[in-house]
């Protein structure tokens, strides 16, 4: 066990490595530079801008930079920012945990409803219910999800203003909440961004749970279990259930990438100050540290999350612990 | 059990002996287009999306002959701006006082286009990754391996946006590259797992022992049994570009602006939400419509592919 989790852990440590100087090379690569903002102004004198460039590292050439950097990351410095003039651990500091509140709620609500569902379809299958929510499904896989956002922000926060249509906080009253007002105020923002990513991880979630499912249905233990004469609602939920989660595993590690993608598209319309506008506005301003750290801590979340489902699957399925 | 006579038994030998086949060769097994015919008739549902996605392909094909107006033709801007759906223009006018129709037609022939092009690249791209890995076996699969981790590692979107925002607008056959050439890890992947296994099959070893050479076994032999996996991926992947290049196209970043595609379109549309929904809500069941479609042909397609699963539960 503790050599596939060194083994797995050094994998994934190569795997960031790849990421980031990938990442590297593309920044570098492409038109561009940072201060695009005050390179223009007239009254920028070359010394200025030297003095600028040299201060940040900027001069130096590419392999130095780069050197610098992981330099900088082994001992645990990320950098200055080069568009908010302060640390980028500050910076990531401030979007990650609202990035991780979004990504966990959608994924618990995403999946607790993508599990439900695929089961009860599972349990009938080809009931009316089985095909009109594998329908409806199968259309809200379909949609893009800037598109799901933006109808759901239309209607719900648009039209019937049940709900605050963007931010995480509300601008004016949050300050003089109660401690319980606040979680609440942030939860009431957190409906629509979550509730959108939400619905499309559970609607692939429900789609594999019934495929699970209706997998496992004929295997003898199935059988065994019913003719020992145990209740149908107890063979399904029970025996075949537990068995059919197995899948869904290795689902939820793959759910991460999904979702740090779909974060670009939900945070930007519904502007949760998360990694996802994060990242864009630093590939925007060519603000090299910030979207090299970002993009280093969503590699990493990417692996953690492969290696969580990993380690989930060895401990729900004991034919693998001994491998 | 019905009464068995000698009578029937011979009979039974007869039909069984009479048969035009040479002894020894199984039943021909019906085609793969037969099967999805068979399926398809027992399927209203794959049928509606199998035609209106023929439907589709010809109207994008044909657009230029049979939109009602030009897609960048304007109309009076002060009388005909953002006019609701009529008689006139079926969809309504967009902020320029352009005709929604027929932009909604010119642009699934961008949007359509882009995505088969892209996703025909990524495939040629994955197949020849996947099957050198997997052939090559050892360090460089390995090393092979490791790079398409990494590259999956990296969200499809934000690895596209980063691109598309570091060089700025790009042009229609650049934005077809970008996205055939971050389409390609998941279907080397793929193409890998049937190499590594049809590796090992019988009829490997024998177009081996036969003096083949193992590139030709390997493009002969091994490849071709990814062919049905391979067509599943392609066609969810033509629906996943679709919704990749309009989300492009949403932030700004996708096909030059007065060319329609449906993601331009969507956003275009974004500005006048409110008061003129047809420009948001047309485009995006333009394009939910055929990536629903193609889902569901998948569907069909994945069982007609693999017949084990036609009498599952």
């Amino acid at each position: 066990m503790t050599a596939f989790l060194l083994r797995r852990l050094g994998q994934g440590l190569v795997v960031v490595f790849g990421v980031v100087t990938f990442t590297f090379v593309l920044i570098h690569a492409a038109p561009g530079e940072p201060f695009a903002d005050v390179l223009e102004d007239a009254r920028l004198s070359p010394d200025a801008l030297a003095a600028l460039r040299a201060r940040y590292g900027l001069d130096q050439p590419l392999p130095t930079q780069y050197g610098r950097f992981l330099w900088g990351v082994a001992r645990g410095d990320l950098g200055l920012s080069l568009s908010q003039q302060r640390p980028v651990a500050a910076v990531l500091a401030d979007a990650l945990p609202n990035t991780l509140l979004l990504m966990s709620v959608a994924l618990v609500l995403g999946f607790a409803g993508g599990i439900a569902l695929g089961a009860a379809q599972g349990a009938r299958p080809g009931s009316r219910f089985d095909r009109l929510t594998g329908s409806l499904g199968l259309a809200v896989a379909a949609l893009p999800e800037f598109w799901l956002a933006l109808m759901a922000m239309l209607l719900l926060a648009g039209t019937w203003r049940l709900l605050p249509v963007s931010g995480m906080i509300d601008p004016v009253l949050h300050p003089y909440l109660s401690p319980a007002g606040r979680v609440l105020d942030v939860a009431r923002h957190l409906v629509l961004p979550a509730g959108t990513l939400a619905l499309i991880i559970g609607a692939a979630v429900s789609r594999y749970q019934r495929a699970a499912l209706l997998e496992v249905l004929p295997d003898p233990f199935v059988r065994t279990a019913r003719a020992k004469g145990a209740p149908r609602r107890a063979v399904i939920f029970r025996h075949a259930l537990r068995n059919a989660l197995l899948p869904i595993i290795t689902l939820g590690g793959l759910a991460v990438p999904a979702l740090l993608g779909g974060a670009v598209f939900v945070e930007g319309i519904f502007a949760w100050p998360g990694m996802g506008r994060l990242v864009v506005e630093a590939v925007e301003t060519r603000d090299y540290p910030v979207v090299l750290a970002s993009v280093m801590l969503g590699s990493v979340l990417v692996v953690l999350g492969g290696l969580i489902a990993d380690l989930l699957y060895a401990a729900a399925d004991p034919r693998l612990r001994r491998a | 059990m019905p009464n068995v006579t000698p009578g029937s038994v011979a009979a039974f030998a007869d039909a069984v002996t009479s048969h035009p086949r040479p002894p020894g060769e199984p039943p021909p097994a019906p085609g793969v287009l037969a099967r999805v015919r068979a399926i398809l008739r027992r399927d209203p549902a794959g049928l509606a999306a199998a035609s209106f996605l023929a439907l589709l392909v010809l109207a994008a094909l044909l657009a230029p002959w049979i939109t009602p107006y030009d897609p960048n033709q304007q109309f009076d801007l002060l009388a005909q701006r953002r006019q609701p759906p009529s008689g006139q223009h079926w969809f309504g006018t967009d902020s320029f006082a352009r005709d929604v129709l027929s932009r909604v037609l010119f642009g699934a022939r961008v949007s359509l286009g882009i995505s088969f092009v892209a996703v025909l690249l990524a495939s040629l791209l994955g197949t020849a990754w996947g099957a050198a890995a997997g052939w090559a076996g050892g360090i460089l699969d390995a090393v092979m391996m490791r790079v398409v981790d990494a590259l999956l590692a990296i969200p499809r979107i934000l690895l596209l946006l980063g691109v598309v925002a570091l060089w700025g607008t790009l042009s229609v056959p650049a934005l077809v590259l970008l996205l055939g050439l971050t389409g390609w890890f998941g279907v080397s992947r793929l193409v890998r797992a049937e190499v590594l296994a049809a590796r090992q099959r019988d009829f490997v070893t024998a177009a081996h022992s036969l003096g083949a050479a193992p590139v030709r076994v390997l493009v002969r032999h091994v490849v071709p049994q990814a062919a049905a996996p391979l067509l599943v991926a392609a066609a969810l992947g033509v629906g996943h570009v679709i919704v990749v290049e309009a989300g492009l196209a949403f932030l700004g970043f996708g096909v030059p602006a007065p060319q329609a595609s449906w993601g331009n379109l969507i956003r275009d549309g974004f500005d006048a939400f409110t008061g003129a929904w047809w420009l948001t809500v047309v485009p995006g069941v333009a394009l939910a419509s055929t990536v629903l479609a193609l889902n569901v042909l998948v569907d069909r397609l994945r069982l007609a592919l693999n017949p084990r699963q036609l009498h599952g539960p």
